[in-house]
């Protein structure tokens, strides 16, 4: 069972981020880590090629400058081998052109029987990389796992939904993105993080993936950020004085609502 | 006229930056002990709790087995990466820290450097992978930094190829855990000539009859550390069970007190961070006379005075770390920084207590804690006045 898991590497959500003021995007110039929401797809791919009796995970990542900080974390809980696209022409990619980088990395992995994604990233929140990763390797897809089972040649999916979960499942191969309850991720022990240090990462750029430059980055973006404003704040809520009719106005706050 | 560079002070040697992987083991740390300790760290202090399934999951990550060579299930690392481990467990728990201290210095050492292939097969791989805990027997209820005044003896039964121990040990870490595999202990096994004693180090496998756990001690601090009394009557272990040459005992146990050493000021430094970061926090929070406690200078200056401790105490740690990790002689480094590091976390806890007011005498506040727990430092693994006797004899003063 070979899994590939995409994964994305993120400015420290600990320290102070910053925006740069000139391309309206999140400052990514220091230390990357690997985005926590990645790190139970990487679990879920261990547990699952463990279940299979063999078959190696791979991670497929995405970044600017060669940083390679965040992979060594996941390779340390235990994945096998790292494909790294980086180019400086990827800088200012939008959603739709990492999912093309991805999918062309994704080829390059052989025999690949599940790609599992988180449901989106904890930086840029889109939450279509998945879906259009899917679409353009031709791939079933399902969202929101919240528990991933191998069966034969099919993978089954309770996936989340508002109310409980939907049972699906698809042919493989197939792209799974995973919710943060579908397993407990490990910690690297101090063996996997000595053993990280000789694991392959495959850095490759655009060229290597039969990527024209300008169809990524800010050159390819089909989306523009024009002005980055501050949320509004929370507005204060409605005070009401219980006259002995309080009920009746929750219920009526409520009824308003449609949750009753 | 003040002679030569001491070529100890190599400056190559004094710059302390970390490798990738000791940052990345220091990130794993810090994010187990968010997670898996500091949630419960004040409860297990509280109840006296020593948590069996903690301890193994600092096992899973590898933790007591950093300095061990692989081909026994080590890291394969060295003193400075187990010194990075145990500086950050403290910042959360000392009791955890010294838990990984004892088991790795105290348990696992002495097997790794005096054992025989054979022994070392047969311990270290469940020691260096944490699913079993060792213990190291000197002290005694009679003799503590006089630990040449052992009574503990061992007699050899040559019929039976055995060892027959009576005696007590006293203040021994780990040593009565569900974990607990072994004690290493000291005893006199006969006389070395000149009316001194000759004295052996055996190992005695936990359960075996004769060796007695007492209940565990009610202690200061360290509520979630194991420490037990020891007792042996006509306590049986084979005669393979001789660790290292026989009359080295106490000699073996000198040759590997530095590395402790260093390793306790370790975890006498996370315990300064951790002050440090309290106070940092908390004077600029806490509201008094309506300004932050720490726009008074009675404050800001104590909270000061713990960032030098902390800047002081890590140059001191990984300096000696570092050149036991080169090879080179490191004795007086490692007294200097466990007498500094630890009388400097007893400093700094007494003033984060101080500056916490009313809460930093209530146990469930960390700085408290910590405070409480800081005071064996100065005690365990050579007393600072033991530190000051060797730094003197290394500075060749005709001190006794």
């Amino acid at each position: 069972m070979n899994i590939v898991v995409c994964v994305k590497q993120i400015p420290d959500p600990a320290e102070p981020g910053a925006l740069d003021p000139n391309t309206k995007t999140l400052k990514r110039d220091g230390k990357l880590i690997l985005d926590e929401s990645d790190s139970y797809g990487v679990e879920m791919a261990l547990q699952l090629a463990d279940a299979a009796g063999g078959g190696e995970v791979t991670l497929v990542s995405m970044a600017p400058n060669s940083e390679t900080s965040g992979l060594r974390t996941a390779l340390a809980m235990g994945a096998a081998k790292s494909v790294l696209v980086s180019d400086p022409a990827l800088s200012g990619t939008d959603a739709l052109g990492t999912a093309k980088i991805l999918a062309a990395a994704i080829k390059r992995v052989e025999g690949a029987d599940l790609i599992l994604t988180a449901t989106e990233s904890s930086d840029g929140y889109t939450g279509t990389v998945p879906e259009q990763i899917a679409e353009l390797l031709g791939l079933p897809s399902i969202t929101f796992a919240k528990s991933i089972a191998i069966d034969g040649g099919t993978v089954k999916v309770q996936r989340q939904t508002e109310a409980g979960y939907d049972e699906c499942e698809a042919p493989l191969p197939a792209v799974v993105s995973v919710t943060a309850g579908v397993v407990e991720p490990r910690y690297p022990s101090f063996k996997g993080i000595m053993a990280a240090k000789s694991k392959p990462v495959d850095e490759v750029d655009c060229a290597a993936l039969g990527i024209d430059p300008g169809s990524v980055g800010w050159a390819g973006g089909g989306q523009e950020i024009v002005t980055v404003e501050a949320a509004p704040a929370r507005e204060a809520g409605e005070v009401v004085e219980d006259d002995g009719t309080g009920f009746e106005k929750i219920v009526a706050f409520l009824d308003n609502l449609k949750v009753i | 006229m003040l002679g030569a560079t001491p070529e100890a002070y190599d400056p190559d040697l004094m710059i302390v930056e970390l490798n990738d992987e000791q940052l990345a083991l220091r990130t794993v740390v810090h994010d187990f002990c968010e997670a898996e300790i500091a949630p419960h760290a004040e409860a297990w202090d509280r109840d006296h709790t020593f948590p069996a399934d903690t301890v193994r999951a600092m096992g899973e990550l590898g933790l007591f087995g950093i300095p061990f060579p692989e081909a026994y299930g080590g890291g394969g690392a060295d003193l400075t990466t187990l010194c990075v481990a145990l500086e950050e467990l403290a910042k959360y728990d000392q009791s955890m820290a010294m838990t990984v201290e004892a088991g790795v210095g105290l348990g696992a050492n002495p097997i790794f450097h005096f054992g025989t292939e054979e022994q070392r097969q047969q311990w270290l791989p469940d020691l260096c992978a944490g699913r079993t805990l060792g213990g190291f027997g000197l002290t005694e209820p009679d003799a503590g930094s006089d630990a040449g005044g052992t009574r503990t003896r061992a007699v050899l039964d040559e019929a039976a190829g055995e060892w027959v121990i009576n005696g007590e040990k006293a203040f021994i870490t780990n040593s009565g855990t569900e974990l607990t595999s072994i004690v290493t202990i000291t005893a006199v096994t006969g006389e070395a000539g000149g009316g001194r004693p000759e004295i052996s180090a055996i190992v005695v496998p936990a359960g075996t009859p004769g060796f007695d756990v007492a209940r565990p001690y009610r202690k200061m601090g360290w509520h979630a550390s194991d420490t037990h009394g020891l007792a042996f009557t006509d306590c049986r272990v084979p005669e393979a069970n001789l660790l290292g040459a026989r009359g080295k005992g106490f000699a073996q146990f000198l040759a590997i007190l530095d590395e402790g050493r260093v390793a306790i000021a370790a975890v006498a430094l996370g315990v300064i961070e951790c002050c440090l970061a309290e106070c940092q926090r908390y004077a600029n929070e806490r509201m008094a006379f309506g300004r932050p406690i720490g726009a008074n200078q009675a404050v800001a200056f104590k909270v000061a005075d713990m960032a030098v401790m902390a800047e002081c105490a890590r140059g001191l740690v990984y300096g000696a770390a570092r050149l036991r990790d080169a090879g080179r002689p490191f004795k007086k480094e490692a007294a200097i920084a466990k007498l500094y590091a630890t009388e400097a976390a007893v400093t700094a806890t007494r003033e984060a207590t101080q500056v916490f007011g009313g809460y930093g005498y209530i146990d469930e506040t960390l700085v408290s804690r910590q405070y409480r727990d800081a005071k064996i430092l100065e005690i365990g693994e050579g007393t600072s006045e033991i530190q000051r006797l060797v730094i003197s004899r290394e500075l060749g003063l005709p001190v006794t």
